[in-house]
């Protein structure tokens, strides 16, 4: 039986060309799905890289005459309580929510990961005491805690992504730690210390290549709740400042049309929702197919 | 009894680093209090250095923490500077909305999420369990504040079943406060009940694969008497916890959703005080809300091993 399936699938990928060269290279099929959702968001990453010269018009040039039409229209999504093009503005927020996505996880990875391979590789002290303070951050619901640091270090891009990303630290310390202590236990780490390997070698060389796939493999699934948290944030009137284009900033003006026109808060949301659901979807099928251990289960 | 001597002093230990870290935040904001409750413009330096005296401003940053603190500890989160209003009282008297809101938001969630997840657990990997876990998923992808405008955008503004916005308090009108109550409450409660619907399926796929469920089938009882009474207590404990520690979601998700709705909650007062730099309120508020965080999941992680003997004899 086994050799025969694989005899069909030999010859089907034979005759399906690059699909199939795919499927050996990534494994048996993601299925339609996930590249549909990959597809997405190359769609939404390209939108931010080229904002600024995709043929769009203005963001922020207000049409009177536009306002609040509906998509189709005059406007290809239809325009703001401004008459602002919703397109546009789509595109131009995009770049907000991709790059504070990229940044907030990227330093939320860096520190939280280094403290957490630190953590579970020296143990002690260090340990209880870095696990104590991950604790007092988690004790404050995460908006609280994004209001007070947004209002000690202010609006810019940067300065979100900073916020936003220190509260990735305590998630991402927890999964590096815990990956940690399994792997120190490991054969090959006690063969490369009986080996007289230092400990910058150990944790370079051996610890850090296998802990840092499962740490990376929650890195989409957590830029899907970046986006999440900022477009909060957005909503509340507290991210980059007006008159930069938010998808969470768009949503808030919609609510004020709701009763007139819907499409101001609709387009701006499903937006958002096909986003962070494709950040999910994608996510969730690379981890259970790089995540060893989950994939045995 | 041991295990709560054991675990007080961490408690105890927590509550005190969490307020100096709330007091060491607010106070690093940028901003000279006294000159924001002056008005910026056309104030003599005097008046301003006047009011800082009086608020002992002048004072190093720790004594002022233990000023602070020892006050807090008798129930005196100090006076609002701006408007003179008594922190503990302003947020006492705005608590009760956000408990219902919070309460409210777990038990729909819960009511939901337990039987979709013994359903998905029993027929798992069929279409229905599918579908089940699919809209989860979605779910998942959905913030607060859109899931909020969703309903109010079917049920206030389509259907005009209930209000958009206000709040009717529980002693004014039972039935209306549940009107202005349910549609904040729901968009809280559907963010949740992904979760804890993914969780508790988890946990019950594994559980219905023991031993004494199959001992169960084979004295013939039936299959909602083996999902209620064998498998579901068995089930519940990681999502007991999770339930805990999402308490600080359902938070943040409040000071949103009281925002939309109107409702005069302490998650509402929170994000206004911070609009105004009160900083004052805006720390008793952080205080009062990360200290009932904590407390509430040392609660749960006793209550975790009074259910579960395999916890309580371990040690």
């Amino acid at each position: 039986m086994r050799t025969k399936v694989s005899d069909q699938s030999v010859v089907r990928s034979r005759a399906q060309g690059f699909s199939a060269a795919a499927r050996q290279v990534f494994g048996r099929g993601f299925g339609p799905g996930f590249w549909i959702a990959a597809g997405w968001l190359l769609v939404v990453a390209l939108s931010a890289i080229f904002a600024d010269v995709l043929p769009v018009r203005d963001p922020l040039d207000p049409v009177i005459s536009n306002r609040l039409n509906g998509p189709l229209t005059t406007n290809i999504l239809g325009a703001d309580g401004l008459g602002r093009d919703m397109l546009s503005r789509l595109v131009h927020g995009a770049r907000v929510s991709v790059v504070i996505a990229l940044t907030a996880v990227t330093i939320g990875m860096v520190i939280g990961g280094t403290l957490g391979i630190l953590a579970g590789y020296f143990r002690g002290h260090f340990e209880r005491g870095l696990m104590a303070v991950l604790d007092v951050i988690l004790a404050f619901p995460w908006l609280v805690l994004l209001l007070a640091l947004v209002a000690f270090i202010g609006q810019s891009l940067m300065a979100i992504s900073v916020a936003i990303g220190f509260l990735w630290i305590p998630a991402y310390a927890r999964v590096a730690r815990a990956n940690t202590l399994s792997v120190v236990q490991r054969e090959y780490v006690l063969a490369a210390r009986a080996m007289g390997a230092g400990t910058l070698r150990i944790l370079l060389r051996e610890v850090l290549p296998n802990v840092i796939l499962p740490v990376l493999a929650y890195g989409l699934v957590a830029m899907g709740l970046v986006i999440i948290v900022e477009s909060a944030l957005a909503f509340l009137g507290l991210s980059v400042e007006a008159p930069q284009p938010t998808w969470g900033g768009m949503i808030s003006e919609g609510k004020r049309h709701l009763a007139t026109a819907v499409h101001v808060a609709l387009v701006p949301s499903i937006t958002m929702f096909l986003t962070v659901l494709s950040l999910n979807y994608v996510g969730d099928r690379l981890r259970s197919r790089f995540d060893v251990r989950e994939s045995n289960l | 009894m041991k295990l709560l001597a054991r675990k007080l002093p961490w408690l105890l230990g927590t509550l005190f680093a969490v307020s100096f870290f709330t007091f060491m935040l607010v106070s690093l904001l940028p901003g000279d209090p006294a000159v924001m409750i002056l008005g910026a413009g056309g104030v003599s330096p005097e008046a301003i250095a006047q009011l800082r005296l009086e608020l002992g401003l002048d004072r190093p940053l720790v004594i002022r923490y233990f000023d602070w603190l020892g006050s807090a500890l008798s129930g005196d989160l100090g006076r609002s500077p701006m408007t003179g209003q008594s922190v503990t009282d302003a947020i006492l008297s705005r608590l009760p909305v956000t408990i219902q809101l919070g309460v409210m938001a777990i038990v729909i969630a819960l009511a939901l999420a337990i039987p979709l997840a013994m359903v998905s657990a029993y027929f798992a990997g069929s279409r229905l369990d599918r579908s089940i876990s699919g809209v989860g998923f979605a779910l998942m992808s959905v913030p607060g504040f859109m899931m909020a405008i969703f309903l109010i955008l079917i049920f206030a503004v389509g259907l005009g079943w209930f209000p958009a916005t206000g709040w009717v308090s529980l002693t004014d009108s039972p039935a209306a406060n549940l009107r202005s109550a349910l549609l904040p409450a729901l968009s809280l409660a559907m963010i949740e009940l992904a979760l804890y619907m993914r969780l508790l399926r988890t946990d019950l796929i594994d559980t219905l694969q023991q031993d004494y469920i199959t001992l169960a089938r084979a004295k013939g009882l039936p299959n909602w008497l083996i999902l209620t009474r064998h498998a579901l207590r068995p089930s519940s404990f990681s999502l007991m916890t999770v339930v805990g520690l999402q308490l600080g979601g359902v938070i943040s998700g409040a000071i949103i959703v009281e925002e939309i709705f109107a409702l005069p909650g302490v998650g509402r007062l929170l994000y206004q005080s911070i609009l105004q730099r009160d900083l004052l309120m805006v720390q008793g508020i952080v205080l009062f809300i990360a200290t009932a965080y904590v407390v509430v999941n040392f609660l749960v992680d006793l209550c975790y091993s009074l259910l579960d003997p395999r916890v309580r004899y371990a040690d």
